[in-house]
């Protein structure tokens, strides 16, 4: 176990008791690193870290007294101090001794202030890894001397370059228990350069340590005379930091919010995310392309004379440009790129799988907007970095894919600048952050393509027809009405002379979507396409009848959303899932029951119920006839 | 016009840590104006609230911070933070609100007859009724993840339900600096700026920015009395001197501060920040010792957050 007092460098300085003053000074001017540690399941991580804490004094007495006790109740070293239980906050942790959830760690020397994020090792964890990643300038891969490169190394270091970050230290530990072999370290680091290679790796600094014990973290082992390099601390205390290297890049702030006290001032606030920027500056505001120049940098303390990468701060104007929260502010010739559709690796983390058409929120910058996923073209076996095609993407799955947002945004590749590269998704019904996204590059394809704007619009399509233009969509179990329904409303409109469409959704399974099945991702995309033709029709001034089942909220919220105002009516065929079953008019409920018919919606598929349609159908009380002039009630009324 | 500070313009080529600090706390607290409804900063007078209600007054800079600050009140804290709370939030140009648990002042719920239900009832009861009544959906709050185990891993954006409970299993990931500040209609957020900073961090900003803190932190002669084994200042006459009892006089100052019968003094001779910084880093028991609140159980903190203690 260490002595404390061994250790002249990290104990209570004499500084301190001496001239705290001159202490003072000295450590206001520290920088800070961030960066993560992560390994597999007994590599050692939590010892690493509870072990940087111990030796540069992080840990009090009274924390110390607590930890001894612990770590003869749960520890795993016996009646050694067990450092791991130290970093293992919360208390299901603890008793199951595993580290579920990023937590983040802080110590400081003489030059620097750290901050770890101690993320989790199993495959279950990803999503934790990758958020303790983004925000790290450098990382520890721990590898245990006698397991040598594993499955779980490779993954880790797979998500540490995807994530971009460019220094990256192969912490190889528990050196004590493998003899502190010289032979063994090379062995390893040979296998991992291989490894580091095919990943496209740049270059990783290899260490051999003793967590437990202590060599190389602090001060050089005298076990291991055979390594020269830096020691572990050393070499956290050199590395390069991001916000440093961002300063040398063009200048870029998104704006986060416009300041307006009084009508004499107007200052545009955010973190400036690369370069540097001075009063006089020429800049540009994206995505509309204005330009002006700065007049000052408002502080708190008084204007500055210049502001870097990685300050918060406020500018003003010297003319009366449009600016406002999502706008990026960039140099006048150095303008980011604009674009609305992406190719991009997304880091799926949430329980419900992705869904190609869905909308999503998408959060980049200081922006955000509505997205689909388009096209999903790759998912990444990240332990064996094999390419599978998928048309989703399960909980903790990376896969590439094209994304296309409902407006134009600036941005850049997320290697060049992960401040205005890296985004994340946000399900638009339950508001959890569910993909974290990097952008590789925009598609050309959204530069080239126009709106065509047409003389002849819906209202003068519907107008000759003397009517309204109009999308009905019945929505509801299978079986319970809704093709009925919607057949009898079509008659009776027609009758009265309006010019109608009805598309049914088994008609539509045979032609258009004749490629698409029955899973979650397939009925979304069935929606969007349906959606897209009724648009259409109605652009032509119809009104179109849709009788589908159409389960998710979300895609029927989407169809809405492509209309205008009033132009989309809900109606929701309230029938009980039992009744349907009763009815079973195609006999699918009584093949899904047996279990020969999968993905069947009310049986072992959802159905997301509409919260307000604009009519809902009780077709238990309600004769079809009844409920289609209810309907043709509505629509001519409104 | 601010009062004029030592110049630190930017000239050196990286950044300070307090500087990165500082640029990350305005950021999150600029996330928070652009996107909530009602935004509130918990204000609780100690020196974490004072360099908080800083951070926001140079984020937000030349208009005054655009929400106000409530004070949960126990009717228990020292005078001295009274008198500081009314200057700090007319000296912000903000509004300031007191909420006090209208039942635990109607039962009387004090710390030396009721124990834990005087937390309870005062601070965890009276938060979620003061956020309840005013609406708020968003609160800042100045806890940082150096304090305490289970506040190692809370998100800076830390999500509450309808009954403001924390559930630490169920937190979204946090990545860069893009926080998903999306809530249903009965949730509220907890946003925590200070979140990356650490004890010293908080002193150093105090000591270069020159913060306005209680003079309590500093030592001076106080009449104190040992009670629970801590060392206890008289600050009113509401405190039970046992017959004959008389307060000693003792140079002492306070590590933390909160209701004065729960609150440890430290005896010491440091009357100026850099001699408060010193002692700090030369003593060797962390700062929430001084507090009779965690001693109960290893996971208490967790406990009482998931029940809705900040």
């Amino acid at each position: 176990m260490s002595d404390l007092s061994k250790d002249p460098v990290y104990i209570a300085e004499d500084l301190i008791a001496q001239d705290i003053d001159a202490y003072l000074l000295k450590h206001q001017h520290k920088t800070m690193l961030r960066f993560i540690t992560c390994g597999s399941v007994d590599d050692g991580k939590s010892t690493l870290i509870g072990r940087l804490l111990y030796d540069s004094k992080m840990i009090f007495e009274d924390q110390l007294a607590s930890l001894e006790h612990d770590s003869k109740a749960h520890g795993t070293q016996g009646q050694n101090i067990d450092f791991a239980l130290l970093v293992d906050g919360l208390a299901a942790e603890r008793e199951q001794g595993i580290t579920i959830d990023v937590a983040y760690r802080f110590f400081a020397t003489d030059k620097r202030k750290f901050i770890v994020a101690d993320t989790p090792g199993h495959e279950q964890y990803t999503r934790n890894m990758v958020t303790g990643a983004s925000t790290a300038d450098l990382a520890v891969i721990l590898i245990d001397a006698r397991q040598g490169v594993l499955t779980q190394t490779r993954r880790h270091s797979y998500l540490v370059n995807l994530l971009g970050i460019r220094n990256v230290v192969l912490a190889v530990n528990k050196m004590d228990l493998v003899g502190y072999s010289q032979e063994r370290f090379y062995e390893i680091v040979k296998e991992y350069s291989h490894f580091a290679a095919q990943l496209g790796m740049k270059a990783f600094l290899p260490i051999p340590i003793s967590g437990l014990a202590g060599d190389n973290i602090v001060t050089r082992s005298e076990n291991m005379p055979w390594y020269q390099g830096p020691t572990l601390l050393g070499h956290l205390e050199d590395a390069p930091i991001n916000v440093a290297r961002m300063q040398d890049e063009d200048f870029r702030m998104a704006v986060q919010w416009v300041n307006r006290p009084n009508l004499d001032f107007r200052g545009f606030a955010g973190q400036i995310g690369s370069g540097t920027v001075q009063p006089g500056d020429a800049i540009r505001v994206l995505p509309s392309g204005k330009t002006t120049t700065v007049k000052s940098i408002v502080t708190y303390y008084g204007t500055l004379d210049r502001a870097v990468a990685g300050q918060s701060v406020t500018l003003t104007f010297a003319d009366e440009v449009d600016c406002s929260r999502g706008d990026v502010i960039t140099r006048a010739d150095a303008p980011c790129e604009v674009a609305d559709q992406f190719e991009a690796t997304l880091v799926w983390m949430d329980e419900a799988e992705m869904l190609p058409g869905r909308p999503y929120l998408l959060k980049i910058g200081t922006q955000t907007l509505t997205a689909t996923v388009t096209e999903p073209k790759y998912e990444v076996n990240i332990n064996t970095l094999e390419h599978l095609t998928s048309r989703t993407l399960a909980l903790n799955a990376i896969g590439v894919v094209n994304i296309s947002t409902d407006r134009a945004v600036p941005f850049e590749a997320y290697a060049k600048n992960p401040d205005l590269g890296g985004f994340i998704l946000i399900d638009r019904m339950t508001n959890a952050t569910v993909a974290a996204g990097m952008v590789h590059f925009a598609l050309r394809r959204s530069q080239n393509i126009h709106w065509q704007a047409l003389d002849i619009d819906r209202d003068a399509h519907a107008a000759i027809k003397n009517q309204k233009a109009r999308v009905v969509w019945f929505t509801g179990l299978s079986g319970s009405g809704k093709s009925t329904i919607a057949n009898i409303v079509e008659k009776k409109l027609h009758a009265m002379g309006k010019h109608t469409f009805l598309l049914d959704g088994d008609n539509v399974r045979h032609g258009l979507n004749r490629d698409l099945g029955f899973t979650d991702a397939d009925r979304v995309e069935n929606i969007r396409r349906v959606g897209e033709v009724a648009k259409l029709m109605s652009d032509a001034g119809l009104i179109v009848l849709t009788a589908f089942i159409s389960p998710f909220r979300a895609e029927r919220q989407m169809v809405r959303e492509m209309m205008t105002e009033g132009e989309f009516m809900e109606v929701y065929v309230n029938t009980p899932l039992s009744v349907a079953e009763e009815r079973d008019v195609k006999g699918l409920y009584k093949k899904a029951r047996a279990g020969n018919l999968k993905n069947f919606t009310g049986i072992d598929s959802p159905y997301e119920a509409p919260v307000a349609p604009e009519i809902i159908v009780n077709t238990v009380e309600l004769t079809a006839e009844d409920a289609a002039e209810q309907i043709i009630a509505a629509l001519l009324a409104g | 016009m601010p009062d004029q500070r030592p110049s630190e313009a930017v000239s050196q080529s990286s950044l300070t840590h307090l500087q990165r600090l500082e640029a990350e706390s305005i950021h999150i607290m600029r996330e928070v104006v652009a996107n909530a409804e009602n935004p509130v900063m918990l204000y609780s007078v100690g020196k974490d609230s004072a360099c908080m209600l800083h951070l926001a007054k140079k984020a937000f800079y030349p208009a005054p911070p655009p929400f106000p600050l409530l004070h949960v009140d126990t009717t228990w804290k020292f005078q001295e933070m009274y008198k500081l709370r009314e200057k700090a939030a007319r000296d912000a140009g903000m509004q300031l609100i007191v909420y006090q648990n209208p039942e635990a002042l109607e039962k009387g719920i004090n710390p030396f007859d009721h124990g834990s239900l005087h937390t309870d009832m005062w601070k965890t009861e009276g938060l979620k009724q003061a956020l309840t009544k005013y609406n708020f959906d968003v609160a800042f709050g100045g806890a940082r993840r150096d304090e305490e185990k289970s506040r190692a891993k809370e998100r800076i954006f830390s999500f509450r339900s309808a009954n403001h409970r924390w559930d630490p299993k169920n937190q979204r990931p946090e990545l860069w600096r893009l926080y998903n500040t999306r809530k249903s209609k009965a949730e509220s957020i907890r946003a925590f700026p200070l979140s990356n900073w650490t004890e010293l961090d908080i002193w150093q900003y105090i000591h270069l920015e020159n913060i306005e803190i209680v003079p309590l932190y500093f030592s001076a002669p106080r009449p104190v009395v040992t009670y629970n084994g801590m060392l206890i200042m008289v600050d009113d006459d509401r405190f039970p001197l046992a017959k004959g009892q008389v307060p000693e006089m003792k140079s002492v100052r306070f590590r933390t501060l909160g209701c004065y019968p729960l609150s440890g003094a430290v005896e010491s001779m440091a009357t100026t920040l850099p001699e408060v910084i010193q002692e700090m880093l030369l003593t060797t028991t962390s700062e929430r010792q001084g507090r009779a609140i965690d001693h109960d159980q290893a996971a208490s903190m967790e406990k009482k957050k998931q029940e809705g203690y900040f």
